[in-house]
């Protein structure tokens, strides 16, 4: 949604302004996630009443679901080198798959969420209910966001609208990606694998 | 740019007005953005100076009745969130979107519009959090909102608190969204030969805060979706009966609080660093030191946040460590003071209005400063924690310092807005008025505190023996209001009877003065190119063989205010857009939404959606 520069046509740093606003963004989107992780962190542990992780997590059954989101990195990727290569029905190939894996990771998760609460874990049941759906509440969201910009970017390419010369466009939304994707291997490993 | 013809259905035609509501609505000018910002911030400031004289007229006597102890709550609460989120901040917001680009050279920032999408956020933001007022009380817990205070159940009742954690965070959008822009702005639109080191100090000091901002408001972010969903959702954050800590709200308000003392002071900081060189008529003392020292304090910045929780017992390893780096952050400011003695030493110096004003900052903020040394002294800190004292050091910082620095900023720039300089007899008035009504009021805080007084109470006994120097206090913040209501006339005046300003009313050095006053829409008409830090001293003066300035024969380089008047067809600005003001104005419909039925914020968040959606699938211009 950021702007293309229309009065210069190069910049003084020579990246383009946008890849330079969404680096500066993620970059704050750090501190997002740090702030939330740290706070699961020091919450570990001190519930005073279960279920207690242990109970609840289904170690295999989350793996899975990660291993279907980093193949959507790979997709991304796919998508970005088609339009790069002027190869549009490629392209919308690769943005729609990737979509589909966000889509089965976010439902996964919606699927995780109602056994959680099913065996008794809820926002308000304790601290780890508390901070645990915060927490991967929020990166939900932020996968959520990112399949809406992919299927934005499917649709405009449907409509004629991404012409090779915007393949940044695409760069932009997979540079997000990535990011939500690496946000989710910390989650996963500080959350799920690393034992309290 | 693109090659592809789009065609657009007509209920999404562009808009077009240049003058009236419609243009100032859908504007993208950065310099219409900065008029914006500072016309809503002033009205902010002279809405939490009103809460300030009420809390003053309470106070003005021992035993007062004039407020009951809620009010005084709500309105000690609203006067701080005020004056730092809707007054400093967005004044500071004011000057960095008027000058920025005018200061490097471009004709606009990098995103106009997410530049108008912030201005139209922290709009929305201000109104929603002070709708609370008639909505069953405004915020009450303070400023830094401490949890569980203001998470649980029965401490703070009603949904004041609430309007607290949704109305910062709204207001936090826009301010991370600016940072984002100014960022991308400094680092790439700079003209050609502007480097880094050839910046005026006022754009450095902006790219810190930027990045300060960049990474403070997601940390506060955190803290408030925690307190929100504590007070709506029933999560355990703060409850300390589930284990909760009472101390995480702390330490995450406070590594967003520090650095946003500095996100405060350092526009102003910057400010005084373009007036004090321009009326010295000398380059500013060791450029190289003041900017490196602004980086300096951007970085410690984020290693001190636990001066503020000294009293709460993190032991004395801890305050140890956070002791001493205060003590050491003092270090580079200090060096900032240093630069600023050496600019004006052996200068040529002209006491005009900004001149007067950012002395007083320099001698406001040196007192302000060095209480504040004495906070960093632990057991000097546990004395003066939460009494008055703390309250007369903050203000001399944040109005002795960050006001008078914006105000400095207003009589130096606001020529360049309006085209008219103000009148000097009124600005000298407001000076005096200010400086003798903000001593009067904040001086003394320092003994009251000192003998015990406690900040946030509503009242004091008699027998307390503090009545004198609060009635002294409340006389002074009269006075205070008294300089505003001059600074209002002078505005006002100097509109219609102020002298022609012309391109350069100040013999000044920095590129916003090659410009005619007011610009033109397109700010240069070529984009200069910089040879030089000071590139416009440069311009205008060499330097005979004992290094003293002597004028450059006007000629070439002197530009034609002629030339000025012409359309320039080949120049194309970004057109004006709707959808940054449609997606501001889902957001606090989405807050309205979550405190009192949640379709609505369903609806709300569709509205910023279909802004969103407008704005990216939008041109930035027509061809
Ligand atoms: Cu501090």
């Amino acid at each position: 949604m950021a702007g293309d520069a229309v009065q210069v046509p190069h910049t003084a740093t020579g990246l383009d302004n946008r890849k330079l606003g969404m680096w500066a963004f993620l970059g704050s989107e750090c501190l997002f996630f740090g702030s939330l992780i740290a706070t699961y962190l020091l919450y570990r542990g001190r519930s005073v009443q279960g279920p207690f992780p242990e109970d609840v997590y289904d170690i295999p059954y989350t793996s899975v679901s990660s291993f279907v989101l980093l193949m959507s990195s790979l997709t991304m990727v796919l998508a970005l080198n088609a339009i790069q290569r002027g190869d549009h029905r490629r392209l919308r190939a690769w943005l729609l798959a990737t979509a589909l894996l966000g889509i089965t990771f976010v439902g996964g998760q919606v699927f995780e969420f109602t056994v959680f609460v099913r065996e008794g874990l809820t926002l308000s049941r304790n601290l780890f209910g508390s901070s645990f759906f915060v927490l991967t509440g929020f990166h939900g969201a932020h996968v959520t966001v990112g399949i809406l910009m992919l299927l934005t970017l499917y649709g405009m390419s449907l409509a004629g609208r991404l012409p090779s010369e915007r393949a940044l466009r695409v760069e932009l939304v997979g540079l997000y990606w990535h990011f939500v994707d690496i946000v989710w291997i910390v989650i996963f490993t500080v959350v799920y694998l690393i034992p309290s | 740019m693109a090659s592809v013809a789009v065609t657009r259905p007509s209920f999404f035609r562009r808009p077009r007005a240049t003058t009236g509501l419609a243009a100032w609505l859908t504007t993208v000018d950065h310099k219409r953005i900065g008029i914006l910002y500072g016309a809503t911030a002033f009205v902010f400031f002279l809405l939490g100076g009103i809460e300030a004289l009420l809390l003053r007229i309470q106070l003005a006597q021992p035993n007062g009745a004039f407020l009951d102890a809620d009010t005084y709550n709500q309105v000690f609460t609203m006067h701080g969130l005020t004056m730092i989120f809707l007054v400093v901040m967005p004044l500071s917001s004011a000057f960095f979107n008027y000058l920025i680009p005018l200061q490097i050279g471009a004709r606009d920032v990098a995103f106009p519009r997410l530049n108008a999408f912030s201005y139209w956020v922290f709009l929305v933001g201000g109104i929603f959090l002070y709708s609370s007022f008639f909505l069953g009380g405004a915020p009450n817990g303070g400023w830094f909102g401490y949890a569980p205070l203001s998470s649980g159940e029965g401490f703070l009742p009603g949904t004041g608190m609430t309007y607290y954690s949704i109305g910062l965070q709204i207001v936090g959008v826009a301010s991370l969204a600016s940072a984002v822009n100014f960022i991308v702005t400094i680092l790439n639109e700079r003209a050609p030969g502007m480097s880094l080191m050839r910046m005026p100090v006022f754009t450095w000091m902006t790219l810190v805060v930027s990045f300060l901002l960049l990474f403070a408001m997601p940390v506060i972010a955190i803290a408030l979706f925690e307190l929100g969903f504590d007070r709506l959702f029933g999560t355990l954050f703060f409850n300390p009966a589930a284990g909760g800590d009472a101390l995480l709200w702390q330490h995450l308000f406070w590594l967003f609080g520090h650095p946003e003392v500095y996100i405060l002071i350092l526009p102003a900081m910057g400010i005084v660093s373009e007036v004090l060189p321009t009326f010295s008529r000398k380059p500013l003392f060791g450029y190289a030191a003041v900017v490196f020292s602004g980086i300096a304090i951007g970085f410690m910045g984020w290693g001190v946040w636990a001066h503020h929780m000294f009293t709460t017992g993190l032991g004395p390893v801890a305050n140890t460590a956070f002791a001493l780096s205060t003590m050491f952050i003092a270090v580079p400011t200090g060096v900032k003071i240093f630069n600023w003695l050496g600019t004006m030493w052996g200068g040529s110096i002209r006491f005009t209005s900004p001149m007067l004003f950012a002395i007083g900052f320099v001698a406001m903020f040196i007192i302000g400063g060095l209480s504040g040394v004495t906070h960093a002294i632990v057991p000097s800190d546990f004395q003066q924690q939460d009494t008055y004292y703390v309250v007369a050091h903050f203000h001399y910082v944040l109005f002795g310092g960050a006001i008078f620095g914006l105000f400095s900023g207003a009589y130096y720039w606001l020529p360049k807005v309006t085209g008219r300089v103000l009148s000097e007899g009124l600005g000298k008035l407001h000076f005096w008025l200010m400086l003798i009504g903000f001593n009067l009021t904040f001086a003394p805080m320092h003994w009251l505190g000192l003998q015990g007084m406690p900040r946030r109470y509503y009242t004091y006994p008699e027998e307390a023996g503090w009545g004198f120097w609060n009635l002294i206090e409340t006389v002074g913040s009269f006075v205070i209001a008294a300089s505003i209501l001059v600074f209002m006339v002078n505005l006002v005046r100097s509109m219609s009877r102020g002298r022609e300003a012309g391109a350069d009313p100040w013999d000044a050095r920095t590129l916003e003065w090659s410009i005619p006053s007011p610009p033109p829409h397109y700010n240069f008409a070529e984009i200069p190119d910089v040879r030089h830090r000071d590139e416009l001293w440069h311009r205008k003066y060499a330097e005979d063989e004992r290094g003293r300035p002597v004028p450059v024969v006007a000629g070439a380089e002197h530009h034609d205010e002629a030339d000025d008047e012409e359309e320039h067809p080949d120049i194309h600005m970004p057109d004006p857009s709707y959808f940054p003001l449609l997606a501001a104005l889902g957001l606090p419909v989405i807050g309205y939404g979550l405190i009192y039925f949640w379709p609505v914020a369903v609806v709300g968040g569709l509205i910023t959606l279909a802004g969103l959606f407008g704005w990216s699938l939008e041109p930035v211009a027509e061809e």
